[in-house]
């Protein structure tokens, strides 16, 4: 589906644009979920095969001819593996966040500017 | 004004280089043939219903092992960075309590029955984990005071994780390889009990992810 494809390419860009562009720690995350996201809906875009159901083989599948007839299951495992990843990461993330508020009561990054070179 | 240069060209940058990949994206007609290998095993060799399953489970176990691992690895951290503070907050109202408490009931059962039926229904173990969670998530909303029980937590959490490796031991044990599902008997295709240890691998994921995600929101919900 390269609508889907598009789709994916344009999320993954305004989240890096979101990432780069932002002050605020918690639009940063929000921007990272975005092309967290994107990236998603592109590797299940990378394995769709047109006009095939989900690889799933019950009795509405012809069993015997399965191959022809489902899409592609490993695009499918990667995104899962990806969305818990990313919830993990994403939760991660805004604990580090509370933390860094309870030190310096701000939000904006401009505000922690130690690491900066 | 320089920094708003910067951002704009990283930004043609990527687009440039994703532009191509778009344009010249080779949409496949057939699954390849490593795809076609695992469908067919799927059905032929493992008794599976559900491929993606068989692909998470079996034919890249050690993935999800890992990934469980990073799991436990950010329930850790957080659990870290976030103390529970104590505090008296408003109760909320007898209803949303008594209605609450009958629903997370009813979600939790429905998890379970998610994670059990992964082989044979989109679903799984990380999903019905994140289901069992949202119970208790609607518990916290719903009592404020709530007060989970920690140890039982860590016990299912860290039981699961065990169980879970102790499964792909057995199978190094009986020379078929590590976190093998042919240790059980494969069961009749399409019936609960089939798809060999695949259910039991999978209900270990789903009450490990199901606790460690009660753990962050019970974390995150004390600040």
């Amino acid at each position: 589906m390269i609508f889907a494809l598009i789709l994916g390419f344009a999320l993954l860009l305004i989240g890096i644009y979101g990432m780069l562009s932002q002050r605020n720690l918690i639009k940063i995350v929000i921007s990272f979920s975005i092309a967290d996201t994107g990236t998603h809906i592109i590797i299940v875009a990378i394995g769709y095969l047109r006009g095939r159901t989900a690889p799933i083989l019950d009795k509405a599948i012809d069993i015997a001819n399965a191959t022809h007839k489902v899409v592609d299951p490993i695009p499918s495992a990667l995104v899962l593996t990806a969305i818990v990843i990313g919830l993990a990461v994403t939760a991660l993330m805004l604990s580090f966040i509370i933390e860094l508020y309870k030190k310096k009561k701000s939000l904006s990054i401009d505000d922690y500017q130690e690491l900066k070179w | 004004m320089i920094k708003k240069i910067f951002v704009a060209l990283a930004i043609f940058g990527l687009f440039s280089i994703f532009l191509p990949i778009m344009i010249n994206f080779d949409f496949h007609q057939n699954l390849s043939e490593l795809s076609t290998q695992y469908v067919k095993g799927s059905v032929e060799d493992l008794n599976s219903q559900n491929v993606v399953t068989s692909v998470i489970v079996t034919y890249r176990g050690l993935d999800t092992l890992g990934e469980v691992t990073v799991l436990f690895l950010a329930t850790a951290g957080i659990g870290f960075l976030l103390k529970k503070r104590k505090g008296k907050k408003r109760v909320a109202s007898e209803l949303l309590q008594t209605s609450s408490s009958f629903l997370s009931v009813v979600i939790i059962m429905f998890g379970i029955f998610i994670f059990s039926h992964g082989h044979l229904t989109p679903g799984g173990g990380f999903q019905g984990g994140v289901m069992i969670a949202s119970a208790f998530l609607l518990l916290m909303l719903s009592d404020v005071n709530l007060e989970l029980n920690h140890t039982i937590l860590q016990f299912i959490e860290s039981l699961s994780g065990a169980f879970y490796v102790v499964v792909g031991l057995i199978g190094l044990v009986l020379t078929i390889g590590f976190l093998n599902s042919k240790i059980i008997p494969l069961g009749e295709y399409g019936n609960l009990f089939s798809a060999g240890a695949i259910p039991l691998i999978y209900s270990f994921v789903g009450l490990k992810v199901g606790s460690e995600l009660t753990n962050i929101l019970d974390a995150m919900g004390g600040d």
